[in-house]
């Protein structure tokens, strides 16, 4: 079907196309909510089995990254909005500022979380041969702060001593870390792509008030990233925290 | 689509331009974006997947006709039966009708030009195809033995076979079903035309959207399951695995809470086609309209709430297993009132017995028996003694073959006219329905006893007095085979040297009906705008149906 303007042979209006789009971003947003549910489900089946070794897994993250992480996809969530709210009244170069504002936010996220990754990887506790949570914090690295630690050599010593298979269970919380900040980050990946291209079409002047579709469809797409991250961080990070 | 090698009837002739013959070259096939288009292209690549689907069917029937396995090694059964389960459930059954039917006709029948996303329609098909490679590319390297449930530990860890570019294949296979079920549900909400209220709908879209409903929110659902038990194959992890602390229960409750409501997905958009079916051949509004569209809601949302009636010898608590019972007999409800709703309609109606309505009478009866064997499977006591035989088997192939696959080839029939502009040889047609009815019922009736006498299913021997039943079985299978041969064969004829049928054959109330048979590329030259009510016969003067008009020929063509 071709396209006159910006609207599509198949649609009468551009207030049709429009409920469309919106309506269709909506049900993907639903089935994003039962893929990641899946992933919950599993999530909170195990924290209930295993509750030891995801209390000590939980404490190895680092509470500081994670917060701040949380409050950078916050902050990127309000310049998608101000990106949508700029384009609905017109103020064109405002779009791009703020879209290229939620882009670089959100890269901050992805750096943030690379280091947290390499973080993980330094300290054995990615699922494979190498697992071992008694590495961390019970034995720090050169170069760690000490009262940095979230636990105490005993706690953590305690902790094996109450569940035999802890490495085993550890590796299943890992697992589900990493599978579920991974995803989480794969569908930012995603959103970045999605911004790159919004920023493309609003330095072409595209996004008007009468047309911003894709502007407000990136943007809900966006806010449920950042709602599942709000979900991730006080389920992963703030486990067992007595700090 | 020439009209000189057949003379065609006064008053039909093929219309100048259509959608076949709008633009040429593979291009325009590959790169379309129209919805009757892309029809086509599925209805291909699903009738490719039949045909693998159904070579491993046969090679399973000739496999048992000896109760020592006459064909193949224990582990090469294994791995046809869990083959013949995945090309057909998944590339077969869950895409058939709706991304066949549902895809021609859904626009046509709301009065729009296309669905709300036709490029996302186009993707959908091109990401079943890669799906599918990925399936064949296991199939062709060692095949696969966990049987279509992939259940824990053996599909994530001790299975030899190719078990990971399975799941990978089928993982991408799920959202050719999403944007699918996100298609329907968006065109049919912000796209029907003028007039086209949702209570004038034809059942066939309320269907639809039941069933889309069902695709979008269950198949996220295995696809993370598959790509846990993906990972935990890959990278050794341990979510399913007991010996890492895993739970393998975790992964049946999560594969069915998805396959369950899948089976939903496979009837659903058939008991639309049988509701399009039954008027049009009665001559009469439809029984009963609105219970009909809100069971297949109902069908849609219970269906969500009954999935662990897979799983009552898993240990499941006697509570919970109770729940689930209760819950599966509610959800015959609805399905009973659909029946008994045909047939009411068919009540002082006027009846022929076109092909299309010799499907749909077989749908009715061979639905019914399978329904009510899951009841019977639905009760707790008696699945104790019934579970895993082949009574299983034959439940699900009642429902999946003589349900989904009729409803499906009857539909292909009624709408071949509207597809093709050409009728099919009648009286073939019609013999091609008997053959398959008598040679489904031939194949799996005796399974039900088998099952009911013990005969476990998945098992590649037999006691030796279980053979003449499968004897039995397998020679259904032959006439089987036959009855989908023939409709393959006179189809194909057809698209040439059928009878031209013009706008409306039967003729039916549908909006589709109301534009040429090829439709043009856009479907209708003006949007129309309805001022009537679904099924209404009387008030349709351009059907040519009222009193005093010329007597009706038969629908059907040259004979």
């Amino acid at each position: 079907m071709h396209r006159t303007g910006e609207l599509y042979g198949h649609f009468e209006t551009l207030e049709q196309q429009k409920e469309s789009a919106a309506l269709g971003m909506w049900i993907f947003l639903v089935t994003e909510v039962l893929f990641f549910g899946g992933l919950f489900l599993t999530y909170t089946i195990n924290r209930h089995a295993f509750s030891t070794a995801f209390g000590i897994g939980s404490n190895t993250l680092d509470i500081t990254l994670g917060a701040g992480n949380t409050v950078v996809l916050i902050m990127s969530s309000l310049t998608m909005a101000m990106a949508v709210w700029s384009a609905q009244v017109g103020k064109k170069r405002l779009v791009s500022i703020f879209l290229i504002a939620t882009l670089a936010l959100g890269t901050v996220f992805l750096g943030v979380k690379a280091v947290e990754y390499k973080q993980k990887f330094d300290h054995h506790l990615v699922p494979g041969r190498s697992f071992d949570m008694k590495y961390h914090p019970a034995h720090p690295m050169p170069g760690d702060d000490l009262k940095e630690l979230a636990l105490e050599k005993e706690e953590v010593d305690k902790a094996f001593a109450q569940d035999p298979d802890i490495n085993a269970h550890g590796q299943l919380y890992f697992s589900l870390y990493f599978g579920m900040t991974g995803l989480h980050a794969l569908h930012m990946i995603i959103g970045a792509g999605l911004l790159l291209w919004l920023i493309k079409g609003s330095f072409a002047g595209r996004f008007t008030p009468q047309y911003n579709t894709p502007v407000e469809i990136v943007g809900l797409y966006w806010h449920f990233v950042d709602i599942v991250w709000i979900f991730l961080f006080p389920l992963l990070y703030l486990i067992d925290r007595h700090r | 689509m020439s009209d000189t090698l057949t003379a065609p009837l006064p008053g039909h002739k093929m219309p100048h331009e259509d959608y076949l013959n709008a633009t040429y070259g593979i291009r325009s096939w590959l790169l379309t974006t129209d919805h009757k288009r892309i029809a086509l292209l599925y209805l291909g690549s699903v009738t490719f997947f039949f045909f693998i689907g159904g070579l491993f069917a046969t090679m399973i029937r000739i496999h048992l006709l000896t109760p020592s396995g006459a064909l193949v090694t224990p582990e090469t059964y294994n791995k046809l039966f869990t083959m013949h389960g995945v090309a057909m459930v998944f590339f077969f059954l869950i895409p058939s009708i709706p991304a066949v039917l549902g895809n021609f006709l859904i626009p046509l029948m709301i009065g729009a030009k296309d669905l709300a996303f036709p490029k996302i329609n186009l993707l959908s098909w091109y990401i079943y195809v890669v799906g599918g490679c990925f399936v064949l590319y296991s199939f062709g390297t060692g095949g696969l033995d966990t049987g279509w449930t992939f259940y824990t530990p053996l599909s994530s860890v001790y299975s030899n076979s190719a078990v990971t570019p399975a799941v990978i294949g089928i993982f991408i296979n799920g959202f050719s079903s999403i944007l699918t079920g996100l298609n329907f549900i968006v065109t049919i909400h912000t796209m029907r035309a003028p007039g086209m209220t949702w209570f004038r709908l034809p059942l066939f879209v309320w269907a639809h959207y039941a069933t889309s409903l069902v695709m979008v929110l269950g198949t996220p659902v295995i696809a993370i399951t598959l790509l846990l038990a993906g990972l935990e194959r890959m990278f050794h992890l341990g979510f399913f695995n007991p010996a890492l602390g895993g739970d393998p229960i975790l992964f049946q409750h999560l594969f069915w809470f998805y396959s369950h409501p899948a089976v939903y997905i496979m009837i659903l958009p058939a008991m639309g086609v049988i509701s399009e079916i039954i008027p049009t051949f009665a001559r009469k509004p439809i029984f009963g309209y609105s219970f009909i569209a809100g069971s297949s809601i109902a069908i849609a949302v219970i269906g969500f709430l009954v999935w662990a009636h897979h799983m009552f010898v898993t240990g499941e608590s006697t509570y919970a297993a109770l729940t689930f019972s209760l819950l599966s007999y509610l959800v015959a409800i609805p399905s009973a009132v659909k029946v008994f709703n045909w047939t009411s309609t068919l009540y002082k109606g006027s009846i022929s017995w076109d092909t299309p309505m010799l499907y749909a009478f077989g749908f009715i009866g061979l639905f019914l028996i399978g329904g009510l064997t899951g009841l019977f499977l639905a009760c707790l006591g008696l699945d104790i003694h019934i579970h895993d035989t082949y009574f299983v088997v034959a439940h699900f192939h009642y429902i999946m073959v003589g349900g989904a696959v009729m409803g499906y080839v009857g539909g292909i029939h009624f709408w071949w006219p509207k597809i093709t502009g050409r009728l099919y040889p009648e009286a073939l047609s019609r013999a091609a329905a008997v053959t398959l009815f008598v040679g489904f019922n031939l194949t799996f009736f005796p399974q039900f006893i088998l099952g009911y006498l013990g005969m476990p299913r998945r098992y590649h021997t037999y006691p030796p007095e279980f053979q003449v039943l499968n004897v039995l079985s397998t020679a259904g299978a032959s006439i089987l085979a036959l009855g989908y041969l023939l409709p393959m064969l006179y189809l194909t004829w057809s698209m040439r040297y059928g009878k031209v049928a013009g706008q409306n054959p039967w003729p039916a109330t549908g909006l589709e009906w109301k534009t040429d048979s090829p439709p043009p590329t856009e479907n209708f030259h003006v949007t129309p705008e309805v001022t009537w009510e679904a099924y209404d016969f009387q008030n349709r003067p351009d059907l040519g149906l009222l009193a005093g008009a010329s007597p009706l020929a038969p629908a059907h063509g040259d004979d």
